[in-house]
């Protein structure tokens, strides 16, 4: 079924507040000072004598009474810097004032003078002493799975075919710039605004002011996008304002525009990956060498469990006994890679992808035959010996998809369309892949997620997690969810807005995990109440459950029925952390993506015609919204692919407007079909599993197999701009 | 900030008369308040034009020209049956402007006397042949539109003249031919543009993003008007070094710019060319 998304109406007709939309009695408008330079020692700031500066609130790094740091995975990212700056725009000042137009005033009246050291932007060189920021090599993980003996299998192979693949940075281009409000309530701190993750922002406020988790409140706003843009920065623009509130004695609200937003957040890891494979004559895979370099950004952030997506996705859904793949995220003086969409996946997959084309061409096979004789089947074993056994047959997924694109007629027809055309050439590529769902490895163990769901007495049910709707329709999948498990219906079920006061913690709302693992728990949590108002005849569903519930109100006047479901981990899913060995996910899902291009040869623009993206998801809940998730993700991906180029000038975004940072509009579309199987899974309710991040994976590989058919070429690089593709074919034609 | 907001058109001109340096006019304001928020200083001074917009928006035909208004916008253009069916390059270069929020907002005056060598509707404007009036307290002039400007962001108005109107010659032309690239189908700056016109006054070929104004490639349409061929890229690209001068940005190379533009003009001239053969 698909149920209208219940947050619907208020977004369309303009109700729902975003933070910037909230007007609070006496608040002040925060910004932000920034390091000038990519590396150096700061010296002294400079506050320009032409300004009355009685009126500002200023706030800077001995202002902070706890620990000065953005709390995640590591302590090194200061939440202002003291002493030392590691990347350009990097915070060192704080300024608030109640007018919008002094505070600008203010903003560029202050300078950072920095004794500059030298900064390192190549994340392919081999450090220099002075360059060492990060323990001893700048490394700020490194990760190997191994599987067989791949070593002895290269030293006799007849053929060994090899391949180095780049991938770009990407903004996330959420429409909603990144914005917090922080105000004082009695002892606590109330902190609302933009964000997918209330309680990592929690976390870091306890870190930054020293103080327990009851002095704060985190309470999530309307959403207007995120794509992982919105999952660690945030922690920062909330300790900042709320640092600056506090000094204030008043609220302060820190809005950024766009441009400040893509010059200063997160982004996408650039990527470097290589390939050696040892294939036999028929072309089966023997044995794969996977390097993987990450540009990490100068502090740790999230890198290490991006990477470890990366390498975990590295060898694609073949069948290989004798693999090596090596990852590591590398320090540079930029500002900190991040959280986006398909986290490291479509990176390692675009390699894998294309790589296999490059085989495919060496052995003058047909590349869609080369993937069925390599694509796993059930009962085989991915890198990590985590056991296939889903059900999904991804030779006749490549089929379909082969079909549904219409590839061979395509094929014959490109062929003879190319020979005579003056200056376009049409091709068509393919991509097959998957996606993990969930946490990596033992992550949603740790995690525990934990929801309520909870009985009210006028018969109806409320669920209370951590997870935001980012337009993605969390709360209108939720609601479904129960609705039915309940049989009742969904626009009955009232899902509580994330509010750190309120709601119990049940995980960041991120790794394609809010359908399948909460989607479960809430699943659960609806069937104990069922349970709970089971008199004899069986758990109550539909129209008996709510009379059940009212009636066990009416015996327990003013009860609070809650019932607390918590993430237990699956009987018989074991990863090892250190040898990466396991059940790196509770699943995956399956997909095989076709795309028709056109090139034109004067332009060197590449033209997406038509794609198709089919994948295997479990169950599809609600239809519209599945849809609206692979249509989008295959937009965004064709964007990092062919038109979105982050342009570094001393390491940080130089394109930080959306004039000149490119991303697809709809005249740059063709028709995106979509299709589903649908294999149930244990892991999710109904047998749905994620499906956010997957349509990311697909893009990229497919289009520029779909180019590099169309041109005969072997193309290893994206973005793909027509520039780019210029220069790769040296003028010629 | 100062916003004057005048009662006429005279009364426009005497304001800029008096406050000349320390006014800049505003029509659309599409390009004026783009970087508003990052401007270095609050003090500044508008004069709104809009109060004169039911006054000076229509386009008319006259006899022997299509007159554009002080604040014709693209859309303007875009509604009018009788000037997109006779200024076909007027409608496509309009169509490429942004998206309809500009374009109804946007004026083709703004676009000439913002100066940029991207602006889209100058090459059109310059291959039919257009000519800008420009009027002050002090009187009026005509000055064509390829004499208009003088250097990068520079022109021959004087701070205390506006551009009052845009007149387009009404001519039978034999070819015309516009194209634009910009990094997505819609919604973009140039890359590059061009247009082309061939009328009883010759060729016309104008290019913009590849030199520090909208610029006519002389020596290619010299070639043309001689009635020379077009026989390869290499050729196209050897004629086109006379008159533009690319460079490397933050949008485009180049490299690209001077490759494209020739291969382009090469594709498009040599099938015009051989459409003339045939006919
Ligand atoms: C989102 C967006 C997309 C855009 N896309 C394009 C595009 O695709 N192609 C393109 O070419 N441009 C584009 N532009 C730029 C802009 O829209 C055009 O240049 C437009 O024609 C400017 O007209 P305006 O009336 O808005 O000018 P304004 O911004 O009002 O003025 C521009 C300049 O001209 C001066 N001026 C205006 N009118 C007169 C007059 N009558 N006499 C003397 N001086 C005058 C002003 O003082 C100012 O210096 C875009 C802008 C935006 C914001």
């Amino acid at each position: 079924m698909s149920l209208d998304r219940v947050d619907g109406l208020d977004k369309l007709s303009g109700k729902s507040a975003f933070v910037d939309d909230l007007t609070v009695p006496g608040c002040l408008f925060g910004g932000t000072i920034r390091s000038p330079v990519a590396r150096g020692r700061i010296r002294k700031i400079h506050f320009s004598t032409a300004v009355d500066w009685s009126d500002f609130v200023i706030v800077d790094h001995r202002d902070i009474p706890g620990s000065n740091e953005v709390a995640l995975i590591e302590s090194d990212q200061p939440a202002l810097a003291s002493t030392n700056v590691r990347h350009l725009h990097e915070p060192v000042l704080l300024l608030a004032h109640s007018k919008l137009h002094r505070l600008r005033e203010g903003l560029r009246s202050i300078r950072v003078e920095i004794e500059a050291a030298p900064p390192l932007f190549d994340v392919e060189a081999q450090p220099t002493k002075e360059m060492l920021q990060h323990g001893s090599d700048n490394v700020f993980k490194r990760i190997d799975i191994r599987k067989g003996d791949p070593a002895s299998v290269f030293a006799k192979a007849s053929r060994v075919i090899e391949g180095t693949y780049r991938t770009g940075s990407q903004e996330h281009v959420y429409l909603e710039t990144q914005g917090m409000i922080a105000h004082q309530e009695g002892e606590t701190l109330v902190v609302r605004g933009s964000m997918q993750c209330p309680y990592y922002i929690l976390d870091a406020l306890t870190i930054a002011f020293d103080r327990p988790k009851e002095r704060f409140r985190v309470i999530q706003c309307p959403l207007g996008g995120g794509f992982g843009g919105k999952e660690e920065y945030p922690s920062v623009v909330a300790i900042h304002a709320a640092l600056l509130a506090e000094k204030a004695g008043r609220p302060v609200k820190i809005i950024y525009d766009r441009q400040e937003d893509m010059a200063v957040t997160t982004k996408r890891h650039p990527s470097r990956v290589r390939h050696r494979t040892a294939v036999d004559d028929d072309g089966i895979i023997l044995a794969m060498e996977i390097d993987i370099l990450f540009d990490g950004g100068a502090y740790v952030t999230l890198s290490p469990v991006v990477l470890s997506r990366g390498t975990l996705h590295a060898t694609g859904p073949y069948r290989c006994d004798h693999v090596h793949v090596h990852g590591e995220a590398k320090l540079t003086n930029s500002p900190p890679y991040g959280a986006f969409r398909g986290f490291g996946a479509p990176q390692t997959l675009f390699a894998i992808e294309r790589h296999m084309d490059v085989i495919a061409r060496d052995l003058g096979l047909d590349p869609g035959e080369l993937r069925r004789r390599n694509l796993l089947c059930q009962g085989d074993t991915l890198a990590t010996g985590q056991k296939v056994q889903d059900g999904v047959d991804l030779t006749a997924l490549l089929a379909r998809g082969e079909e549904l694109a219409g590839v061979s007629l395509a094929t014959q027809e490109y062929a003879a369309f190319n020979r005579s055309h003056p200056y376009l050439r049409r091709g068509v590529g393919r991509a097959t892949f998957y996606h993990g769902a969930g946490f990596t490895g033992s992550g949603e163990t740790h995690l525990a997620s934990e929801v309520w769901v909870e009985g009210l007495a006028d018969g109806r049910v409320r669920l209370l997690t951590a997870q935001t709707d980012m337009g993605q329709g969390t709360m209108t999948i939720l609601a479904q969810i129960a609705g039915e498990t309940l049989s009742v219906d969904p626009r009955s079920i009232e899902v509580v807005t994330p509010d750190t006061s309120l709601v119990p913690n049940s995980g960041p709302t991120v790794a394609s995990r809010t359908a399948m693992v909460v989607g479960k728990l809430i699943e659960d949590g609806c069937r104990e109440l069922q349970r709970i108002l089971d008199s004899g005849s069986g758990p109550p569903s539909g129209k008996d459950f709510q009379n059940a519930l009212e009636l066990h109100h009416r015996e327990n006047p003013g009860d609070l029925l809650r019932v607390s479901r918590s993430y237990q981990t699956p009987p018989g899913q074991n990863w090892d952390e250190v040898s990466y060995q396991g059940d790196a996910y509770a699943c995956y899902s399956w997909a095989a993506h076709l795309a028709h291009v056109e090139v034109d040869l004067r332009t060197f623009q590449v033209r997406v015609t038509d794609y198709v993206a089919l994948q295997e998801v479990g169950r599809v809940l609600n239809e519209v919204l599945a849809r609206g998730q692979i249509q989008g993700g295959v937009a965004q991906g064709l964007g990092w692919t062919l038109l979105e180029e982050v342009i570094l000038e001393n390491g940080a975004m130089k394109n930080h407007q959306m004039m000149n940072y490119i991303i697809p509009g709809s005249g740059d579309l063709s028709p995106i079909r979509v299709f589903f199987e649908e294999i149930p899974s244990p892991s999710g309710p109904g047998g749905a599993k994620g499906i956010g991040e997957l349509p990311l994976d697909g893009p990229a590989p497919a289009i520029i197999n779909a180019v590099c058919h169309a041109l005969s070429a072997s193309i290893r690089e994206i973005p793909l701009t027509p520039e780019v593709l210029m220069e790769f074919l040296g003028g010629k034609e | 900030m100062r916003v004057l907001t005048p009662s006429g058109l005279d009364h426009a001109l005497a304001l800029l008369a008096e406050f000349e340096s320390s006014l800049t006019p505003l029509a659309g304001g599409t390009d004026l308040l783009v970087s508003w928020p990052h401007q270095n200083s609050d003090e500044v001074g508008f004069l709104d034009l809009s109060p004169l917009r039911a006054e000076h928006s229509a386009p008319r035909l006259e006899q022997d020209a299509l007159v554009l208004s002080m604040l014709t916008t693209y859309w303007d253009v875009i509604a009018s049956e009788e000037v997109r069916t006779e200024f076909p390059l007027l409608l496509a270069a309009a169509l490429k402007v942004g998206a309809v929020q500009i374009q109804s907002a946007g004026t083709w005056a703004g676009n000439i006397a913002n100066g940029s060598p991207a602006a889209d509707g100058v090459p059109v404007l310059m291959a039919y042949g257009a000519e800008v009036v420009l009027r002050s307290t002090r009187g009026e002039v005509r000055v064509p539109l390829d004499r208009y400007y003088l250097g990068y962001k520079q022109s021959v108005r004087a701070l205390d003249q506006l551009i009052v109107e845009i007149r387009v010659p009404r001519r039978k032309r034999e070819i015309e031919w516009f194209h634009k690239v910009g990094a997505r189908f819609a919604q973009a700056i140039s890359k590059l543009g061009v247009a082309v016109t061939r009328d009883e006054t010759g060729h016309r070929v104008v290019v913009n993003s590849v030199a520090p104004t909208v610029v006519r490639c002389r020596a290619l349409e010299d070639h043309l008007d001689q009635g020379g061929k077009i026989e390869s890229v290499e050729q196209v690209r050897a004629l086109l070094s006379f008159d533009i001068a690319p460079i490397d940005d933050i949008r485009s190379t180049s490299r690209y710019r001077e490759s494209v533009l020739s291969r382009l003009l090469y594709f498009y001239l040599r099938k015009a060319n051989l459409r003339k053969a045939n006919g």
